[in-house]
């Protein structure tokens, strides 16, 4: 079963709160020389069939719809073989 | 005079709302998410809260709320939509308003009474403001920080489409100190501060919050 991971990541413009929070922690638990962290979103959406350009067609829409918001975010789609693993 | 106010999984201060429709001198009628049904109402709210548990980003599903698409086409035949807090973030996520909310800058939940400027007194929620009058209202938000690209900005300025500003300390990072916005026809308002907890001295900072319920009324019965 096919699978397609959607990236959602804030606009580099757009101010991150979360990100700040976490490169802020960075320090304090002995950890240097991180000059920023970027907090996003990974979607992993299962894929019944086969993956075509038509399902991938429309895994795009979702991403414009519902997984992201444009005015602020940027999404990336990329299929992934299940075999793979990490 | 009859004012929707809608209920999603989450709200919270729809029976607020509801309780300002009235002391304003209208209906309240109580609508929800899961209904494509208006029941014939001239407005609607939509309150603040955290629908849908802010899951995905705030207001990204109530936006898909069967209601909702009544609400969308209603607002674009004229109809006065005012959203509040949560309301504004389902508001900007339909894309019935420009930009959108991210979280505060100084990433704290904030709760206070807050200053406002009124910039623009001929919405249909604003109507009943002095141009340039200062309120004060409630503020509680974790997730009300107003941006918008540049250009989307300067369009909303130039347009007067700026309904209120924060007066004083810029309280969640809001680009040009946005406390709320209106469509190009002015019947459509977001406003993140809470103008239904301002009602009655009894249980708010005072009661300049009810002149937007108010306006309401009175925009509707000029129509």
């Amino acid at each position: 079963m096919p699978r397609v991971v959607v990236d959602v990541m804030l606009k580099p413009e757009i101010l991150d709160p979360q990100g700040k929070a976490v490169q802020g922690a960075l320090p304090r638990l002995g950890f240097e020389g991180i000059s920023d962290v970027r907090q996003g979103k990974r979607f992993e959406l299962e894929v019944d069939g086969e993956l075509t350009d038509e399902r991938l067609t429309e895994i795009h829409t979702i991403a414009e719809t519902l997984l992201s918001n444009p005015v602020i975010e940027d999404f990336h789609v990329h299929a992934e073989p299940v075999e793979v693993t990490r | 005079m009859r004012i929707g106010v809608v209920t999603f999984p989450g709200s919270l201060d729809d029976v607020d709302a509801r309780r300002a429709v009235r002391f304003a001198g209208a209906e309240p009628v109580a609508l929800w998410h899961g209904d494509h049904d208006l029941q014939g109402v001239d407005a609607v709210v939509l309150p603040g809260g955290f629908s849908y548990g802010d899951y995905l980003r705030c207001g990204a599903i109530s936006r898909f709320a069967p209601v909702m698409t009544e609400v969308v086409a209603a607002a674009e035949k004229g109809m006065p939509v005012l959203g509040i807090c949560n309301g504004f973030q389902i508001l900007c996520e339909s894309h019935l308003l420009p930009g959108a909310l991210i979280r505060n800058d100084h990433r704290k939940f904030i709760c206070r009474d807050q200053r406002l400027r009124i910039e623009n007194n001929a919405t249909a929620w604003t109507n009943e403001y002095d141009a340039g009058a200062e309120i004060t209202i409630v503020l509680k938000n974790g997730e009300g920080g107003f941006v918008a690209d540049e250009a989307t900005l300067d369009m909303l300025e130039g347009e007067g489409r700026v309904v209120a500003r924060y007066v004083g300390a810029n309280p969640n990072g809001s680009v040009r100190g946005i406390a709320g916005i209106a469509n190009d026809r002015g019947n459509v308002v977001g406003l993140m501060p809470h103008p239904e907890h301002a009602v009655e001295d009894l249980t708010g900072p005072g009661t300049d919050g009810l002149a937007f319920f108010t306006s309401a009324i009175k925009a509707l019965a000029n129509v």
